[in-house]
């Protein structure tokens, strides 16, 4: 009965929203329901925990209660599909449009167009190459910042030992791979600390395990340290490092980026050694520069939300009040 | 020798070999294998245990191939049979349980063998080409996928449903076992009946097949259900290899993958004659292409340029007519005294 009810009311206001773009600019009238931002939000796809994490934060911000009407679009890491969504964003003729943007480069025509029919746009968690006049704000972390925590984590801990290490790289081209690969080269820069190998591992489970495997027949035990730019990589890379007879934690130090749930719990439980966070839960800030920018006020053009950082006992101490 | 060298399977097997020697001089370690705890480990023992799913998809593709069919929807159906029976575990009280595991599996593959008897009904019944057809499964079916898991990454903790791509059985991974069944089982269905010749009639000229009394409408249908079906197993693979159904990157390019390990095999797009000796062999040598990748340290950027160049190679050297080519160029050039070298 209660969702029949809230069916109803969803209808309601469905219909309310839409009576409300045809009188575009009448005085609405009734309750809250006509005054809805309607949001085009483009995510990358659900690639990893961080990602849904990140996708249910921006559903939560910019729900029906808060004053949005969001039109969600997941482009299962396809460029082509995503400036596809956005296009179609555009004729829909949306107040707002949110892009998450699966690589840097190839977004000026799709920007310009959205500028010309005068939405303004925000960008979420990556960046793009495109001149910064072409959106309204970029919300995200600071992905070379992180590289750098981890990286002068591993030059905290094992400069000068002559260790040997290996990188599970982020899809190749997009800004958290970039950024975060030379965030860490910066912080390990003049150290002994040997790089041995960086392969790309596409930031998936399966992609992390591939690869880790193939190092580990390609140099046996000389791995001393893993440097994964994600969680679920290094959670892939877990397993091969068990199969080729190896305790990961202790024979094969393990530094990851994100903090999912599943990262927390293996650093919690002594196979990961360090994390450094990614906060995935970028929506209330999206929200309100939303709300900012289509009510015309000015805003920054960079807002980033602070990260931190975990060991193995933090995590245990943190585990249990984790929202995701 | 003469006959060594025209038999079909001479050029695609000199090919994975000549990637396993290149391999093993870039590092000798690619060759050695080595016992870990009762278990053979090396990058060898890899190869075999990461190429399951692809063979499983590949032989369903060969079948369906030789129909002069192509069926581009098995990514999608590893995802939703991953998904199906991760969900399933991942609901139940009791995820160590063999039964559960069981009936997840069984569950996971049925759904895919209802998936490819839908891309059967649309090919052979409603008479939609084949790309579109599974097209539209190859799109959708992520996307269903994606509903079941709600979005997430859906992780398990089980130890049976774990052994099936991570367990070993008399020292070798149990997911080559199920590699090795799958082969036996296609073998001896298309080359023990009359099954295999059936349906390389169908591919070779559906009409004369017809008026020959082949039942063309069956058989067709039957490929694209086995294709499901073994797509199924692989999805199952694929969820038990890293314990999680990840909706999106679950057999993501594996269509393309294992057309590629069909034709580098031998069997002709153009559907008729299939060999499933050449696309065993084809699985091996993407697998290997994939591992020497790593072992090369080619740069992740310039990796899929490294892949195609290889695969143009591979394909070159197997093509009849350019051998031939070459054959007659080095007769050309080679200095005008036959007879006084003989």
């Amino acid at each position: 009965m209660k969702k029949i009810l809230a069916g109803v009311a969803l209808a309601g206001a469905v219909a309310l929203a839409m009576t409300g773009c045809a009188s575009d600019g009448g005085s609405g009238g009734g309750g809250g329901g006509d005054d809805l931002i309607t949001v085009g939000f483009a995510q990358t796809g659900s690639e990893s925990g961080w990602r849904s994490a990140n996708t249910e934060s921006l559903k939560t911000a910019l729900s029906e209660e808060n004053g949005f009407k969001l039109v969600f679009n997941a482009a299962d890491n396809k460029q082509e599909a995503q400036i596809a969504a956005v296009r179609s964003f555009i004729n829909q003729g949306v107040d707002a449009i949110v892009i998450a943007p699966i690589t840097v480069d190839g977004w000026d025509d799709v920007l310009t167009e959205a500028k010309d029919a005068g939405i303004p746009v925000i960008l979420e968690d990556r960046t793009v190459s495109a001149s910064d006049d072409l959106y309204a704000s970029w919300v995200g972390l600071d992905f070379e910042k992180e590289g750098e925590t981890a990286g002068t984590w591993v030059k905290d801990n094992f400069d000068g030992q002559a260790q040997n290490l290996v990188v599970l790289e982020g899809t190749t081209g997009s800004s958290a791979a970039l950024d975060r690969a030379t965030g860490f080269d910066k912080a390990i820069e003049g150290t002994d600390i040997n790089v041995l190998d960086s392969q790309t591992g596409d930031f998936t489970r399966d992609g992390g395990k591939k690869v880790m495997e193939g190092f580990l027949q390609k140099y046996g035990n000389q791995i001393n340290i893993l440097f994964a730019h994600n969680d679920d990589m290094g959670l892939g890379a877990l397993d091969a490092i068990t199969a080729a007879g190896l305790v990961p934690g202790q024979d094969i130090k393990i530094v990851t980026i994100d903090a999912v749930h599943d990262g927390m719990q293996a650093l919690a439980d002594g196979k990961f050694n360090y994390i450094v966070e990614c906060n995935p839960l970028l929506g209330e800030k999206v929200a309100d520069l939303v709300k900012k920018v289509v009510a015309g006020d000015s805003v920054e053009k960079r807002e980033i939300v602070p990260d931190q950082s975990f060991d193995q006992d933090q995590a245990k101490e943190a585990l249990p009040t984790r929202p995701y | 020798m003469k006959k060594i060298l025209r038999h079909r399977m001479f050029w695609p097997v000199i090919a994975l070999l000549a990637l396993i020697v290149l391999n093993t001089i870039a590092r000798p370690s690619f060759i050695s294998i080595t016992v870990q705890n009762g278990q053979l480990y090396g990058a060898l023992i890899d190869i075999l245990r990461n190429s399951a799913p692809l063979m499983l998809v590949s032989l369903g593709m060969m079948i369906v191939i030789a129909t002069r069919g192509i069926d581009l929807s098995v990514g999608a159906i590893m995802a939703v049979s991953g998904a199906v029976a991760l969900t399933i575990i991942a609901d139940s009280p009791s995820p160590d349980d063999l039964g559960t595991v069981l009936v997840a599996i069984l569950v996971g593959v049925l759904v895919s063998l209802l998936l490819g008897i839908w891309n059967g009904f649309l090919v052979a019944v409603v008479g939609v080409q084949p790309i579109i057809a599974t097209l539209v499964l190859m799109l959708a079916g992520r996307g269903v996928a994606l509903l079941i898991t709600g979005g997430f990454i859906t992780t398990i903790n089980s130890a049976p449903y774990k052994f099936m791509a991570q367990g070993y059985v008399i020292g070798l991974p149990f997911a080559f076992f199920v590699s090795i069944a799958a082969i036996v089982i296609v073998a001896l269905i298309e080359r023990r009946t009359a099954l295999g010749v059936l349906t390389e009639a169908v591919g070779i000229n559906p009409e004369a097949s017809r008026l020959a009394g082949v039942r063309a409408r069956g058989i067709i249908w039957g490929a694209y259900a086995a294709s499901g079906v073994l797509a199924g197993f692989a999805g199952i693979l694929y969820t038990s290899n890293i314990m999680a159904a990840d909706a999106n990157a679950a057999g993501l390019y594996i269509e393309l993958y294992a057309i590629l390990a069909v034709v580098l095999g031998g069997t002709s797009l153009a559907g008729g004659k299939f060999t499933v000796a050449g696309t065993v062999v084809g699985v091996f040598t993407i697998e290997t292409l994939r591992s020497t990748i790593l072992f090369l340290g080619v740069p992740s950027a310039v990796a899929p340029l490294f892949l195609a160049i290889v695969v143009v190679i591979v394909v070159l050297v197997q093509s009849q007519r350019l051998r031939g080519a070459v054959a007659k160029l080095a007769q050309a050039l080679r200095p005008k005294k036959p007879e006084v070298a003989r």
